[in-house]
């Protein structure tokens, strides 16, 4: 089976002829956004998108501002959705569903391993999501090679994921994983706690479940029975040993945290509760250049490509994580950097000085989220129409939490913001 | 008898509050480490998106504290689900007609 959508399965046959229906429906333009929400009509949109030689396009966020970006870019894209409210502003197609009892005969497409498959984006630092390219071949072999570590080579498994399929991390593990090893993808993205248990109950074992941080979190502390899963996979921030070990008891099962960046997709895994050393995926190397800055490459890295963490190389394959580099944000899997932020902030009319502010975990919620906070010399702006001016820039975890107007920003002689001036703003204007 | 009841029945004034919407609320400033006080939340305004500004690790966060407070699991695929934050009174109506505990 290639998939389950509500616990009813997905023949190869029927994906097959799917992917066939789609490619041929799909318009002219060579770039696609496809940002359908059910796992499977994305899985079959990729796949059509490809057997069409399209490139998929895969940003982190789809604000009207990186929509706008994403036009400048390919002018030719189009949005492929199923939900017929979708607001993007690109030519929209809206997925062909047909009713299921008829399947043609299909023929399973032969896709180059050079060709181009998906642009991925990070958010760059001058306003500009910067492009990055992800051919067909090397995707596949990316996930390959996490299968392998992952124990899910056989195929056998079906994945549920509370991830999305368009974040790198869901593309990888819960759309590539089923279409490389053949493990089955449930199409549903449940949300809740009680969903998630439902839809992993629904699927057949051995089942993975393809999850984050933020939702393991919230599954152990919504006092739901937990069905049986045989794997569980965690991305998209560092879990900490004593929530590793807890998820690995309730669930009776290994815990495998994955570790990986958008430029050069997954590249290591950890059993955390057992160790905290990472283990790179066979091929991949890491150096250390002078300034402190760890380069990844080989397997299906293609080119030598800096890591935005703090790395520090242990022995053999093997690497230490200490957080990231001091310009970068990740809230819940969604990546940013304060310069972007500040940019984006600061590019507002009315706007005379602002700036993010990190937060420490102190402010972490009960899921383990830590928001931004930010300061901004903007007298004619109240906080309302700053916000809405915001939200059509930035994604909307990035918002900030609080945000503080002040009369000036503590810039120091030479123009710069020191951390500890911020903190002590901070300090002044934040509740206790 | 109708002659003697007040000539128009007036609704209640958006403002005002049940003893449970102000415990929500509060339920939800403290859970999220909000910037405002519960009686800022207006009763009527949207939680999700515009309105108080939660995105969906926030709603996360709320249905955690519905489930250990309420003894209620919300779930996706009920109906009900896009209703409830609409506001924090459709939360609380929804709370009101479903709790355990």
């Amino acid at each position: 089976m290639v998939a389950y959508r509500s616990g009813k399965p997905v023949s190869a046959r029927h994906f097959v002829a799917d992917v066939a229906r789609v490619a041929a429906s799909l318009p002219a333009g060579d770039h696609v956004l496809n940002v359908c929400l059910d796992r499977y009509r994305f899985t079959v949109g990729f796949a059509a998108s490809l057997a069409a030689g399209k490139v998929s396009l895969l940003p982190s966020t789809h604000t009207p501002e990186v929509i706008r970006q994403l036009r400048v870019f390919a002018p030719d894209a189009f949005c492929l959705t199923d939900d017929s409210a979708c607001d993007i502003d690109l030519p929209k197609i809206l997925f062909p569903e047909v009713a299921t009892s008829i399947v043609a005969e299909g023929v399973v497409p032969d896709i180059d391993a050079g060709q181009l498959a998906a642009y991925v984006f990070t958010s760059g630092s001058t306003g500009t999501p910067l492009p990055y390219k992800k051919t067909w071949g090397r995707l596949l072999r990316c996930v390959r090679d996490g299968a392998q570590r992952l124990g899910l080579l056989d195929g056998r498994h079906t994945i549920v994921g509370t991830v999305p399929p368009q974040h790198m991390y869901g593309f990888e593990s819960s759309v590539l994983l089923g279409l490389q090893t053949g493990s089955a993808i449930c199409a549903e993205r449940p949300f809740y706690p009680a969903d998630i248990c439902t839809i992993l109950a629904q699927a057949p074992r051995p089942r993975v479940l393809v999850s984050t941080p933020v939702h393991l979190r919230a599954l152990l502390a919504a006092e739901v029975d937990l069905p049986q899963v045989d794997l569980v996979v965690s991305a998209t921030a560092p879990l900490s040993r004593d929530l590793a070990r807890e998820v690995e008891d309730k669930f009776a099962t290994r815990l495998l945290e994955i570790y990986g960046s958008t430029e050069t997709g997954q590249i290591a895994t950890r059993r955390t509760a057992q160790t905290l050393e990472w283990q790179l995926w066979p091929g991949v190397t890491l150096t250390l250049k002078d300034d402190g800055q760890a380069w990844a490459q080989g397997g299906h890295v293609e080119q030598p490509t800096p890591m935005c963490d703090v790395l520090e190389l242990t022995e053999g394959d093997r690497f230490l994580l200490h957080g990231r580099m001091a310009d970068l944000v990740n809230i819940a899997g969604k990546r940013s950097s304060l310069a972007y932020l500040n940019h984006q902030l600061n590019s507002i009319p009315g706007v005379l000085d602002g700036t993010f502010f990190l937060l420490d975990d102190s402010h972490a919620s009960s899921t383990g989220v830590t928001r931004v906070a930010a300061f901004v010399v903007a007298p004619s702006l109240n906080a309302a129409a700053l916000t809405e001016e915001l939200r059509r820039r930035i994604d909307p975890v990035f918002l900030p939490r609080p945000l503080m107007f002040v009369e000036r920003l503590p810039r120091n002689g030479t123009g710069k913001l020191p951390q500890e001036a911020l903190r002590e703003l901070a300090a002044r204007h934040m509740r206790p | 008898m109708p002659d003697n009841a007040s000539p128009v029945r007036q609704p209640a004034p958006p403002a005002s509050s049940t003893a449970l919407e102000r415990e929500v609320a509060e339920l939800i400033v403290q859970a999220l480490n909000l910037d405002v006080t519960a009686a800022e939340i207006p009763p009527d305004a949207p939680l999700y998106g515009e309105g108080l500004g939660l995105d969906s690790i926030d709603i996360l966060e709320i249905a955690l504290v519905v489930s250990k407070q309420y003894g209620i699991q919300l779930r996706a695929d009920s109906e009900e689900n896009e209703h409830i934050f609409r506001s924090l009174r459709h939360l609380v109506d929804y709370i009101t007609a479903h709790r355990t505990k």
